[in-house]
């Protein structure tokens, strides 16, 4: 992965950036000795490492104005930083870049019951958001599996999902405000505890900019009353055609369960050695299908799921009685990264979303380009949405296996967009995923995309080398090529 | 000279758009025109008529997606959903009758441009959070796309998000896809008799804080119950304030339950059942409910308002409105969004208004009203600061001569 080359003139500034950091930022806030930035020097994709020039942990939004304001006048670059559990390698530090972390910023602000709204800063975790709540039967929706780490800052600049995003929605769905620090140092709101603006919705766009559009302070989420119960559905079949047959069934007939994962062969016994959810060992393809709500309409889909589930040709099927064993269906699942992390000394985690009719015809090319490449690979699947998350499993020790394991991935995620899916579902972009941009978007799309870019950031100073391959220069991207005046087309009926 | 140019391809569109750049003459970008009333008069020399791009590309019911030329009616659209059960859950206003012109009229590209939404909204979202891509023509005479048909996608910047709501300032949407869902088995709605607007406020607030999932709550004053064309509600003789489920029959019926028995001690209840239910949601959703618009189209002249505010609010925000002359409102959203009308002044009573919505935070725009009121009177809520010229910026980018829709959203943008 190449990344930009370093600029040697702020590294050798890096003493004079330190001190104007320590005027803003007090004390222990600026991270200067190597063995100590040695924390921050990856994130969730571990493959990659490098340490930043100095780390910020400011605990103000005022402070971070004032960061990104000197560094806007002194064209130093900023990394922002949520909890560093992102998959696509969006928070990798830079050698010429401040990370600036968001760690102190973890407070809830406040709780708003009868507007159904939490207002917290950007560095509180996921799983706090649902915490703070809980007490009082509610929670936040979107449950990316690294909930109890990962932050809703960080959630907001990934877009993350989780598994019950098919019936709750992603991040986007369930954010209603934002206040941000934009790289002049300016610090503006999207949003509130209301619906919607008055302009322009930066609210959204914002959701998913990956860190490039602004350093994101504190956030409103709306909340939501935790169903009344929830029962799933173990089902195994003989095929992986069978299972996507039935998760079509599934939701043809007009049912949209709150969560439905798939996992194969090798998921199935890779997570069953480890957490001994009493999985069947002996099908190829198991599903499990999450229904919640009342009691009464929970009983009357869980019959209806079963009867479609025998008619697409279900070998297995299992009902979970009590919380307890609804909650051992899910440990297996819950577990696959670990599990899978068990049976390879590394792996690798893709996140291509396809249509979910397309799946079987996938999976059977990720077979064959595991025996192309000679890598095993574990499937797990958002089957509701169509996410797929194959682990590839290599040894990052043998030489060249992580570029080959990299390679074959780069494969699968091809393979998602040729047959009319997209890179990514919920992991992001990052560096992981920057150089396959092209093969999704062309030179006009991808132009327009950094246009909203230069809006916000016009000397890229965010975030630089991150999801997009060639950054060019705002002012090349803002000139126009004037084409002669007159009415070209003939052929376009006029009135 | 004006001229209405109207492209029957996404080529043509491109040479259109082109054109215009290159000779700096602005366009009235257009579906089907239902909406031309809504947001500040554009000035432009000629119209883009998009008339020609409709149609129904791919719709596949079990991938939960459509994708539709940008001015396929939502007419087509809907009448094709209906025959697999299935919907758009973001509920689109049919605003048609409001802004004075026919019923079922619009395009899917018109309801995304002006982020359209229902009662669904606290539930389902609006069209911003069902648009899944498109392909666009920008002010620069570019083609360019983004997203794509699949829900989960984080690949890039989400410049659906950015094009829904920008009432057609920055791109020609040429084709969309968005999400579709299974409709309702059954819909039902708790009615509660006679609660202040304070208390209906409070009443909507323990229904959706429930979990029965509910997926409208409005409140109607006596004024607007009147209105209804649903003789429960309209002769109910005091305000309704409304709450509806939908899901499988068993579901709702329990949850119907639930609720009545949640709101007993607030007022007397009622149950409204298939046809008047949807009638009522339908009335609520097209906003025909405002007391003196009387079925007029236009409503008399009288000019109106959408307040979008948090919830728990609504009632504090409309009480500062009283002052207004003729003003009369209704409830949607849990008590978030208020239908304002009021009798015509020149400036709209906007200073009133956004003081109002200050108060409370959130925003407020001038759905209705005549041509030159709305462009002397900040349409949308007005931005200051860096938020103004991040706007200006953006424009700026995707449109840098100013040629679609010139200050249809903000005076000189």
């Amino acid at each position: 992965m190449k990344m930009p080359k370093p600029d040697a003139g702020v590294i050798a500034r890096r003493a004079e950036i330190i001190k104007a950091m320590q005027a803003i930022v007090s004390g222990e806030g600026v991270i200067t000795e190597d063995e100590e930035l040695r924390a921050y020097d990856h994130d969730g994709l571990m493959a990659y490492k490098g340490l930043p020039l100095v780390v910020v942990l400011p605990e103000t939004t005022e402070q971070v104005s004032a960061i990104l304001e000197y560094c806007a006048g002194n064209e130093v670059k900023i990394v922002p930083r949520g909890a560093g559990t992102g998959l696509s390698g969006g928070a990798l530090p830079l050698a010429d870049a401040i990370t600036l972390g968001l760690g102190k910023f973890n407070k809830i602000l406040e709780i708003d019951f009868d507007n159904r709204t939490v207002v917290a800063q950007s560095g509180v975790t996921n799983l706090g958001l649902t915490q703070a709540v809980e007490d009082e039967g509610f929670y936040y929706a979107p449950d990316p599996s690294s909930q109890i780490a990962c932050s809703i800052g960080g959630n907001i600049a990934e877009n993350s999902g989780g598994v019950h995003s098919l019936k709750y929605g992603l991040t986007t769905n369930n954010v209603l405000g934002i206040e941000m620090v934009l790289m002049s140092g300016e610090i503006v709101r999207f949003g509130g505890k209301y619906l919607d603006s008055g302009g322009y919705d930066l609210l959204g766009v914002a959701t998913g900019s990956e860190g490039l559009l602004g350093v994101i302070t504190e956030v409103t989420v709306r909340i939501l009353r935790k169903p009344e119960t929830a029962r799933a559905l173990l089902i195994g079949f003989p095929t992986n055609e069978t299972a996507a047959d039935c998760v079509a069934a599934i939701i043809g007939a007009g049912i949209i369960p709150g969560g439905m994962e798939m996992m194969d062969k090798p998921a199935i016994h890779a997570t069953e050695d480890f957490v001994h959810a009493g999985y069947p060992l002996d099908v190829q393809a198991l599903l499990i299908v999450e229904l919640d709500g009342p009691e009464v309409e929970v009983d009357h889909l869980i019959e209806r799921v079963d009867a479609i589930a025998r008619q697409t040709g279900a070998t297995y099927l299992r009902i979970s009685q009590s919380e307890e064993e609804r909650e051992v269906f899910w440990s297996g699942r819950k577990n696959a990264f670990p599990a899978v992390g068990r049976i390879s000394p590394d792996y690798l985690c893709m996140d291509g979303t396809i249509p979910r009719h397309k799946l079987a015809e996938v999976l059977n090319r990720i077979e064959e380009l595991s025996r192309q490449y000679g890598l095993r690979v574990a499937n797990v699947f958002h089957a509701g949405d169509g996410n797929l998350h194959p682990l590839i499993l290599f040894d990052a020790n043998e030489p060249g296996e992580l570029k080959k394991a990299e390679n074959f991935g780069a494969d699968i995620l091809r393979y998602c967009v040729e047959v009319g899916g997209v890179l990514t579902g919920e992991h992001g972009v990052g560096i992981e995923k920057r150089d396959l941009m092209g093969v999704m978007f062309t030179e006009d799309d991808l132009k327009h995309q950094q246009r909203l870019k230069c809006a916000f950031d016009p000397a890229h100073l965010l975030n630089p080398g991150k999801v997009y391959p060639t950054l060019h220069r705002c002012a090349e991207l803002g000139r126009m090529f004037v084409h002669e005046g007159k009415l070209p087309f003939p052929d376009i009926p006029r009135f | 000279m004006s001229e209405t140019l109207k492209p029957e391809t996404a080529e043509q569109v491109l040479d259109a758009v082109k054109w215009a750049a290159a000779s700096e003459s602005p366009l009235a970008v257009r579906g089907q025109g239902s909406k031309d009333a809504f947001g500040r008069a554009v000035e432009a020399d000629h119209t883009l008529d998009l008339s020609g791009l409709s149609g129904i590309c791919c719709y596949e019911p079990n991938e939960l997606f459509m994708t539709a030329g940008a001015a396929t009616t939502l007419a087509e659209i809907e009448a094709a959903l209906r025959q697999n059960n299935q919907q758009m859950a973001f509920e689109p206003a049919d605003l048609g009758v409001l802004l004075g012109g026919e019923e079922e009229a619009g395009t899917i590209g018109g309801a995304i441009a002006c982020n359209l939404a229902g009662p669904r909204r606290i539930k389902a979202g609006a069209a911003r959070d069902h648009f899944l891509g498109f392909n666009a023509v920008s002010g620069r005479g570019e083609t360019f796309k983004s997203g794509g048909t699949v829900v989960k996608n984080v690949t890039g910047f989400d410049l659906s998000k950015l094009i829904a709501g920008s009432f057609g300032t920055l791109a020609v949407m040429t084709e969309v896809t968005f999400k579709v869902l299974p409709a309702p088995e059954k819909t039902r709605t708790v009615l509660v008799l006679g609660l202040s607007d304070q208390d209906a406020m409070k009443a909507m607030a323990k229904a959706l804080g429930s979990s029965h999932e509910v997926s409208g709550a409005a409140h109607l004053p006596e004024a607007a119950a009147k209105v209804s064309k649903v003789s429960h509600v309209a002769g109910a003789g005091r305000s309704v304030t409304a709450i509806r489920v939908e899901g499988p029959g068993p579901s709702v019926e329990h949850r119907c339950r639930a609720l009545t028995a949640l709101l007993r001690e607030s007022g007397g209840i009622e149950e409204l059942h298939s046809e008047n239910s949807a009638l009522l949601w339908r009335e609520i959703c097209d906003v025909r409910l405002l007391d003196g618009d009387g079925g007029n189209e236009g409503g008399g002249g009288r000019q109106v308002w959408r307040l979008s505010v948090s919830p728990m609010n609504g009632a504090g925000v409309a009480a500062k409105l009283t002052g207004l002359s003729g003003a009369s409102v209704f409830y949607d959203w849990g008590g978030g969004l208020i239908w304002l009308a009021m009798d015509a002044e020149p400036d709209a009573g906007h200073e009133k208004v956004r003081q109002a919505v200050k108060f409370a935070g959130g925003h407020a725009t001038l759905v209705r009203a005549g041509a030159d009121v709305r462009n002397r009177v900040p349409v949308f809520e007005p931005q200051t600061g860096a938020l103004r010229e991040l706007t200006a910026r953006i424009k700026e980018g995707f449109d840098p001569k100013g040629i679609l829709n010139p200050g249809r959203m903000v005076e000189g943008v």
